[in-house]
């Protein structure tokens, strides 16, 4: 006797970023394709996902990417909301839903969103910084729209390769025995480049308080500062207090290790002669 | 006229990096930098000395201002930092268990 009902296939993709692989679920062969090519470079290959979402596609008139984004904590799960998205996640389970349209933008945020709950409890954050690898050493550019980091992205000499023009992964790693130190991620988290970052790391070796002026030069910032900016900069969402503090602190530790500088440049391709 | 006790609300993270003070609010994640007199305010806020005592201790000797003048100038900061959630203020002591702030 026939089945009365097909079996529906699952597709799978797996995200990877930051080392931290995220297995998409989709009946939809289109929206794979969306994803495949949105991610293209940071598709991994892992058997166990951190988190595994299935995502449930509604028809596009579900959309207000302008909404405010609210992220919030009940009973070990999160709840992540926007007007073009909805999501829960239950990170005990490394199991979660989105409920979306067929666009590549809501699972995008939806993305940044666990990588910076997940970053937060170890210490780490992503960033509004470009950043780039140049000499085996991370350098990153930090400072909000209008100052400088597509820029900067732009005129990067053939030697460096660039980890994201528009958000940076900052992950704490173990440099040494005993020693902590940073380490800073490919993503592809695109600005105005709308070019994806490598999928490769490297140890953060400076962040740079990007300005721009008349003439390239780099001077000291000091520690209140160099935090208060590195905190404006950092990208956070979730209502809750324990996150909150931990990212706080974590941003007071990162500038205690990796020194910071402000760079000021006039835009063209010299100022990477201070860089490495 | 009573007397005002000041406490560290336990809600915020808090962090003193070369003189400044900085707060981050765990509720919204608003970041304020205290100025000096704040700054002895929050360090001062154990919940069981009075605030009268915190401003002939810490301020008065600190900026050489007459006690009346910086009472009612410290109240006022008080209450703007209760206002914003940094601290907690009573007309009576409060308990240690609340007052513990989450500072570094």
């Amino acid at each position: 006797m026939p089945e009365l009902a097909a079996e529906i296939e699952r597709l799978s993709l797996v995200i990877e970023i930051g080392g931290m692989p995220v297995r998409v679920n989709t009946t939809d062969p289109g929206f794979l394709g969306i994803l495949q090519g949105r991610y293209s470079g940071f598709v991994g290959a892992s058997e166990s996902a951190e988190v595994d979402f299935d995502v449930e596609l509604n028809p596009p008139n579900f959309s207000d990417p302008d909404a405010p984004v609210r992220v919030t904590h009940h009973l070990g799960r999160w709840s992540l909301q926007r007007g073009d998205f909805l999501a829960q996640w239950d990170p005990k389970a490394r199991t979660g839903r989105i409920r979306q349209s067929a666009n590549p933008y809501s699972i995008d945020a939806v993305l940044r969103i666990v990588h910076t709950l997940v970053l937060a409890r170890q210490g780490g954050f992503l960033l509004h910084s470009a950043s780039a690898i140049r000499n085996g050493k991370a350098f990153l550019f930090a400072g909000v729209s209008g100052a400088g980091k597509t820029t900067i992205s732009r005129l990067a000499p053939p030697d460096a390769t660039l980890l994201t023009d528009e958000i940076s992964y900052v992950r704490k790693s173990r440099v040494r025995q005993g020693e902590s130190g940073y380490t800073a991620f490919g993503t592809p988290f695109t600005g105005e480049l709308a070019k994806l970052g490598e999928n490769v790391s490297a140890p953060i070796a400076a962040l740079y308080l990007l300005a721009q002026g008349p003439e390239n030069r780099i001077d000291p910032v000091a520690p209140a500062e160099a935090a208060r900016s590195l905190l404006a900069n950092v990208l956070f969402f979730a209502e809750d207090e324990e996150l909150v503090q931990s990212t706080f602190h974590s941003a007071f530790e990162f500038v205690s290790r990796v020194p910071v500088s402000r760079l000021t440049f006039v835009p063209d391709s010299r100022v990477w002669e201070l860089i490495g | 006229m009573s007397r005002l006790y000041l406490a560290r609300n336990p809600r915020v993270a808090a962090r003193s990096l070369d003189g400044e003070m900085m707060i981050m609010s765990g509720r919204d994640s608003t970041l304020f930098t205290l100025n000096k007199t704040a700054t002895i305010l929050w360090q001062s806020a154990d919940g069981t000395t009075p605030l009268d005592q915190i401003v002939g201790q810490r301020i008065c000797s600190e900026f050489e201002v007459e006690a009346a003048e910086a009472l009612q100038d410290a109240e006022t900061l008080a209450r703007e930092l209760a206002s914003h959630e940094i601290l907690q203020i009573s007309e009576e002591p409060i308990p240690p268990s609340k007052a513990t702030g989450a500072s570094r």
